[in-house]
């Protein structure tokens, strides 16, 4: 089932300059994974040396934070977006 | 409510009934509307790229308090997108530029500024004259300490941000919706998000985010329609896509939660990991450094070095000093284009990417690698004024 991964601009020089990739997955971790597997420089700027996710990234499920859902093992279809949303800074 | 006779420093002259007369024939607004923004105190922080058409729009509506943030003098480089400051304000503060063409534009609006770097020991007091904080600022120390001091003094933060051709805006600190905080929890640690001065940022940019932050101040003030609280609107200026995501507040949240742990302001600096950075250039102090004075006076003499620019192409095409162009992120891939025998001098745009690029090449052993102090911009200071600087 293949779903979107929309990726940030800041984040796109790691994802061969693409907006969007596909992967297949059932879980927003699997889907994660298959991204930093396909991107393996990504993986240092989604993921700490622990695995986890950095705090400064935030993932949506469509529009959901999936801190509020079931983090890694939120269910995934293949209507759905999954966004990676950084925090920028920037305003002068 | 203030009634009519109430509202009597709000009240509106026959002047100011026509110049919002285009405000005052639309129910939403109306008499009793513009009123409101007439009382309303508004705090922009920053007047750069996201300030300028913020205060623009606010003015232009009759807001009758202005406040403005920003200890900042207007540079050459802002004029691409700042559009409140003017080919002939360079070298002027911020400050006095924003403020002559606020009163221009509306001289109902009174304005009060801040010539300050808005800090933790400055910040509360100064939001408690406000109604509404507008956050316009470039660095995440700064946001984190604007977001907490809405959240300590209880005003609503209306936020945006921008990168490249990326923007976010939603509003923050209410005192049921959620804060940054809630949002992100931490900041990235920094270098890894560029500023603008590094990323770039199309001019237009701040335009669109900071129009929608002055509606979204105009909304909140009227009261009227949906906002952006608990949303985060984001914006794609190159695809013209505008999306959207929820953001919920966070009964854990350290600053706005349930059970707060964090009641005063903190070192965003410390928080930042600027302090870290700090760390990092006096380690990378031990990182040799040449002068361009030194590097000019030696290619001069005849002397062997090599080169070599870690800059991006099309940086390189703006002006180079004829080093062997790799850019930073490809060095690892072609390292071995190098000869470790022989002096190699990096540099790039200020110093920075370079200093990364000496490190890394001296961790490879590579022992004959020093930095550019201040980069090509140092270079065309100090030995050749021809080149355009950027």
């Amino acid at each position: 089932m293949p779903i979107k991964v929309l990726i940030p601009t800041p984040l796109r020089p790691y994802a061969g300059k693409q907006s969007s990739v596909e992967v297949t997955a059932k879980t927003v971790g699997e889907a994660l994974n298959s991204l930093v597997t396909q991107h393996p420089d990504l993986r240092k700027h989604l993921f700490a040396e622990d695995g986890k996710l950095r705090s400064f990234v935030n993932v949506y499920l469509n529009d959901e934070d999936i801190r509020y859902l079931a983090k890694d093992a939120t269910p995934a279809k293949e209507t759905d977006t999954i966004s990676i949303v950084p925090s920028v800074a920037g305003g002068l | 409510m203030a009634t009519l006779n109430e509202s009597i420093p709000t009240a509106l002259s026959n002047e100011e009934i026509l110049r919002y007369s285009r405000h005052l024939i639309m129910p939403e607004v109306a008499m009793e509307g513009q009123q409101k923004l007439k009382a309303a105190r508004v705090l922009c922080i920053g007047a750069g790229g996201l300030g300028s058409p913020l205060a623009l729009y606010l003015a232009a509506a009759g807001v009758g308090t202005l406040g403005l943030v920003d200890f900042d003098v207007v540079d050459y480089t802002n004029l691409q997108r700042q559009v409140l400051h003017f080919t002939a304000d360079v070298g002027r503060p911020k400050l006095d530029s924003a403020i002559d063409k606020l009163n221009a534009i509306n001289p109902f609006v009174k304005t009060e500024r801040f010539d300050t770097l808005l800090n933790s020991q400055n910040a509360l007091e100064i939001f408690k004259g406000f109604d509404i904080i507008a956050d316009g600022t470039d660095n995440f120390a700064t946001r984190y300490l604007v977001n907490d001091a809405c959240v300590l003094t209880g005003k609503p933060n209306v936020y945006a941000s921008i990168f490249r051709f990326e923007g976010q805006a939603s509003i923050f600190a209410t005192k049921n919706g959620p804060c940054y905080r809630c949002l992100y929890p931490e900041p990235p640690p920094p270098g890894l998000v560029p500023s603008c001065a590094e990323g770039g940022v199309l001019g237009v940019l701040p335009g669109l985010l900071g129009v929608i932050q002055a509606t979204e101040v105009i909304k909140l003030i009227l009261g009227a329609g949906d906002s952006l609280i608990g949303r985060l609107l984001l914006v794609d200026a190159l695809a013209m896509r505008f999306r959207e995501l929820r953001v919920r507040k966070n009964p854990d949240c350290p600053v706005c939660g349930t059970n707060p742990t964090q009641k005063e302001l903190i070192d965003y600096n410390q928080f930042c990991g600027i302090r870290g950075e700090e760390a990092e250039t006096t380690a990378s102090a031990k990182i040799p450094e040449i002068q361009p004075e030194e590097l000019k006076r030696r290619l001069d003499a005849g002397e062997d070095i090599f080169v070599l620019d870690v800059r991006e192409p099309h940086e390189y095409q703006i002006c180079n000093i004829h080093g062997t162009l790799i850019p930073l992120g490809d060095l690892p891939k072609r390292v071995h284009e190098l000869d470790s025998s022989r002096e190699i001098v990096v540099h790039c745009k200020m110093g920075g990417r370079s200093a990364k690029a000496v490190e890394f090449l001296r961790q490879s052993g590579f022992k004959h690698a020093s930095n550019l102090t201040g980069g090509i911009l140092a270079w065309a200071d100090k030995v050749d004024p021809s080149l355009p600087k950027y």
